[in-house]
């Protein structure tokens, strides 16, 4: 089981992200986004950051990396596929997931501890996780606001106290199958108390055993 | 090199053949003496292009001309220090292989032209000192001051630098942990913006901003050049502000964090590969000093073909492209054989590469333009050659009014008033609307965030940790520099002590009027004394700085700004650092520090309530700064104190709400004359000791010998202080309120 970690020019939470993954007992590796073939993996996470910095608009020029198509195939074919802060944007561009992330309400960034509940636990990101349950995940975003004008999305973690304007006030959302994620708060820094919060270990370990699953 | 013919010298000067060579050298910021200077170097006038690259390199922003003589005080030497002052970043060993570089500089002028670009190229730069070093740019910490905040004007810069902080630094991936925020009057038309990066690396991944050997190939990596910042270090931070400065605005940069985390990334993989002789940045006097500093390092000199540069306008000039401060561009220096894998790798990570110039043995720069050579210039001179200024000073007359100045009190003021005004003053509230427009948890590695006294930042998979703390203070400075330079350096050993470290090394961002003014020398020369002293005291060597000069308007200069950035290292890291939200209900509140003297000279009690800025502050006492640091390192790392926090701006009433804000339990503070509560002497800090811990505190203070006392303790929703039947109460709830919303209301008008 190994995990594929995507690395756009711009990315910037690789190596958190492999790093937490790791720590939890998964394989992975971080590929370079002109990679075509990801045939050795079983998952894949967008990691955060500014891919192509995010000019034009964010994850508009990143879905047209070459890695994008063998996403898109492990997406169809029931992979977990995880987006976070940044990848989520990547998700949305690619229309792997409904909807867009525009500029928060403020208009500012935000960078701070923010309390998310879980409301599905159908997904690959929640399904270790208890409904109901009130996580501490930092956000870390300007483009953070989630729409879906004509629709109302899967919401699988809520904002308690929403930040950013988001409908529904959705942190996290999934497609129908629930096997494709995209998370704006960062689950990989909520991974250890000693920085504030290990709240986030359950959604990473939920993606681990979903990778396990979904192969199975 | 391509087949060249000497441009002939009659022609050579001649961009326009009406601009007499007086008026061209004194619109580059060049004096008469300097290019008598130049003539007398080169035996003849100088060409264009040579003229360009003496006037950006003789800058005062470059050349430290009128600063140099002054700057030798410092004390540098330590036996951990590798690399002193002088390089693009100082590094100090930190153990088991490891290294830190860190660096501080200032982007005050740009700022005040264009506040988002100004900011954020000035974190650009910083990040480029860093990683020439060969270090992973981890952290950066801001310290910015402006004009009150009831001015327009002073919101909109401060905004504009904050966004500008945000939007570079949090695109270029490197976290912004913490770093100061002031207010005063006299930053109205000359705010002070200065960044400082800490930076690790591996022993032998260390890179030094040399050519290397002869032979050697240069290599220009990143953005391609344009006209922007042309003549940034001579016309804007080399000269004070008049009138519309916005004339000047084609002089400031504009930064593309993109591109520079790829260079990074590019950069490491370089020097990861082993790749390089020597990389330096561009930053001010760009190709002009990327190509004479490292040649002059070497002691050899260097051939560059500037048509080989990459470019994103067609049409630019020799001049113009040696004096280009084009942002995201980086010079290595790679042997002939290593040069196609140096371009594949620059490749892969999609930046721009051209191969520019070749080192050659004889310390001459020959710079080619079209086939012609243009420039022909010893490379050392246009550094080792630099102008050196002993410039006249001379203590102000006013000084001894200033220290006259001292207000009495007839009775008590307020106390509950005086807290509320203080918590709402921007200088000392909450500072989270700035630092949670940064990204500051990136890494994974901070483990003290912003909002307490130091940072503590966790060194990769070991168990060290690096603790940073920046410290200003402009009105102590300006009510005496001396003493207020040496109050700097103590007061972030201490804040740096708090979070379990040691002190190790302290880089300085120097920000002063004008440097013509014989009480601004003073002032100048007194600061770094003061500094010196202190570090001398406590061992720590001075490893890097800056100076920012020229930090005036119409003729009103700032208050002098000396900013210390001070590293400590702890190792093994606590196992539970302190932060204030450790703080639980029950524990006791002690001081640590001598006896108070009744002295509120430039204290923000005096600032904020009575409009007051006079007296003489107290003198440092460097044993108890000892006492101090030796205490604070032992209470966390001995005995796991949950929480410390040091007095300094509003004094332990700040220091006491501020612990009782952050941790969401009231306070209650015993005190015997109410002039303690808001006094600024050094070498004072309070703590948060559980009641099973009272003794062993209190034995290990007589240890140390330095005196502490329990005065409060915390619980319950109130802020109180109290002396027999006098009880001052503010309700934690309204204090917090206040506290948060301080800037946040002001910046939403």
């Amino acid at each position: 089981m190994k995990v594929a970690v995507v690395v756009f020019p711009g990315t910037n939470c690789e190596r958190d992200t492999v790093h937490v993954l790791r720590a939890l007992g998964a394989e992975a590796d971080l590929v370079w986004h002109r990679e075509t073939d990801l045939s050795a993996f079983d998952g894949a996470v967008l990691p955060g950051g500014f891919a192509h910095g995010d000019y034009l608009r964010t994850g508009a020029i990143a879905r047209f990396s070459p890695v994008m198509d063998e996403i898109v195939r492990m997406a169809a074919a029931g992979m977990p596929v995880v987006g976070i802060c940044n990848g989520f944007q990547v998700l949305c561009e690619a229309g792997l997931l409904p909807g867009a992330l525009i500029a928060n309400r403020d208009l500012a960034f935000i960078c701070k501890m923010v309390d998310v509940e879980v409301v599905d636990t159908g997904s690959v990101l929640t399904a270790a996780a208890m409904p109901g349950q009130r996580l501490r995940i930092p956000l870390n975003s300007y483009e953070g606001n989630y729409v879906l004008p004509d629709g109302s999305p899967r919401v699988v973690l809520r904002y308690v106290d929403d930040p950013n304007g988001s409908q529904d006030g959705a942190a996290a959302i999934a497609n129908d199958r629930g096997n494709v994620v995209g998370i704006m708060p960062h689950p990989e820094r909520a991974s250890d108390a000693l920085l504030g919060s290990s709240d986030g270990v359950v959604l990473m370990e939920g993606f681990i055993a979903s990778m396990e699953v979904s192969h199975a | 090199m391509p087949d060249v013919s000497l441009a002939p010298e009659e022609d050579a000067f001649v961009p326009d053949p009406d601009a007499n060579r007086e008026a061209v050298y004194r619109l580059l910021g060049m004096s008469d003496d300097e290019y008598r200077s130049v003539c007398e170097i080169l035996g003849r006038e100088p060409r264009p292009a040579e003229l360009a690259m003496y006037s950006v390199m003789w800058s005062e922003h470059c050349s430290y001309k009128s600063s140099r003589s002054h700057l030798k005080r410092f004390p540098t030497d330590a036996p951990w220090v590798v690399v002193g002052p002088g390089e693009n970043a100082g590094v100090v060993d930190i153990g088991d292989g490891w290294l830190a570089a860190l660096r501080i500089e200032s982007h005050n002028h740009p700022s005040y032209v264009e506040p988002y670009q100004g900011a954020a190229t000035g974190v650009g730069g910083i990040l480029r000192d860093v990683f020439t070093m060969g270090a992973r740019p981890v952290a950066l910490w801001d310290q910015i001051r402006f004009g009150p905040l009831d001015q327009s004007k002073n919101r909109y810069l401060f905004g504009g630098v904050v966004a500008g902080i945000a939007g570079y630094g949090n695109a270029v991936g490197v976290p912004t942990v913490g770093g100061e925020v002031d207010f005063a009057e006299c930053y109205s038309g000359n705010p002070l913006v200065n960044v400082m990066c800490l930076g690790v690396l591996q022993r032998d991944q260390l890179v030094l901003g040399t050519a290397g050997t002869d032979g050697a190939v240069a290599i220009l990596l990143g953005r391609a050049t344009g006209r922007d910042g042309i003549g940034g270090a001579s016309v804007l931070a080399s000269a004070s502000f008049e009138e519309a400065s916005e004339a000047k605005r084609p002089s400031v940069q504009v930064g593309d964090p993109f591109e520079e985390k790829k260079l990074i990334e590019a950069c490491l993989e370089l020097y990861e590969k082993g790749l390089v002789l020597g990389v330096q940045d561009l930053g001010a006097a760009g190709l002009s000093c990327a190509t004479s500093e490292p040649a002059a390092r070497a002691g050899m000199g260097m051939d560059v073909d500037l048509s080989s540069v990459h470019v994103r306008e067609s049409g630019m000039s020799a001049p113009e492209l040696l004096m280009s401060e084009s942002q995201e561009r980086m010079m290595a220096f790679v042997d002939p054989s290593e040069v196609d894998e140096v371009l594949a790798v620059a490749r892969h990570w999609e930046i721009d590469a051209s191969v520019v110039g070749t080192v050659k043995a004889g310390g001459m720069l020959r710079v080619f333009h079209d086939g012609s050579l243009v420039a022909e210039l010893p490379a050392a001179s246009l550094s080792e050659d630099a102008p050196l200024y002993h410039r006249p000073l001379g203590e102000p007359h006013w000084m001894e009014d200033i220290w006259a100045k001292t207000l009495t009190f007839v009775i008590r003021p307020g106390l509950a008033e005086a807290l509320m005004k203080l918590l709402d003053d921007p200088s000392i509230a909450s500072k989270a609307w700035v630092y949670n427009q940064y990204d500051h948890m990136l890494f994974l590695n901070t483990v003290i965030p912003p909002g307490n006294d130091g940072s503590l930042i966790r060194v990769g998979n070991t168990n060290k940790a690096l603790a940073v703390s920046t410290d200003g203070n402009g009105r102590l400075c300006y009510l005496d520099p001396r003493r207020g330079g040496g109050r700097l350096v103590y007061e972030a050993a201490l804040n740096v002590a708090m979070t379990g470290a040691r002190p190790l090394a302290l880089v300085d961002n120097l920000n002063f009027g004008n440097p013509e003014k014989p009480e601004v020398m003073w002032q100048f020369r007194e600061s770094i004394e003061g500094i010196s002293e202190a570090c001398e005291r406590l061992g720590i060597p001075v490893v890097g700085g800056n100076v920012s000069f020229y930090n005036e308007t119409d003729g009103v200069d700032i208050y002098p700004t000396p900013v210390v950035g001070l590293l400590g290292l702890v190792d093994p890291m606590p196992e539970s650092p302190p932060r204030l939200d450790r703080i639980e209900e029950g524990m006791s509140l002690w001081r640590f520090g001598p006896e108070w003297a009744i002295n509120l000279a430039g204290s923000a009690f005096e600032k904020i309530t009575f409009a007051h800025v006079g007296g003489r502050p107290s003198a440092p006492d460097p044993t108890m700064a000892k006492a101090c640091i030796e205490m604070a390192t032992r209470l966390v790392n001995e005995l796991g104190i949950p929480a410390l926090h040091d007095i300094s701006d509003g004094g332990m009433a700040i220091a006491a709400s501020e612990m009782a804000i952050g941790s969401g339990q009231g306070v209650r503070l015993e005190f015997t004359d109410w002039r303690h509560l808001f006094s600024e002497d050094p070498h004072r800090f309070l703590a948060a000791v559980p009641d099973e811990l009272s003794e062993t505190v209190g034995a290990l203070a007589v240890e140390v010998g330095i005196p502490a006392a329990r005065i409060g303790s915390f619980g319950g929703d109130e802020i109180a202080f109290e002396q027999g039947g006098i009880r001052a109460v503010v309700a934690l709830d309204a204090a917090t309120e206040t506290y948060k919303n301080a800037i946040p209301h002001r910046m939403s008008h």
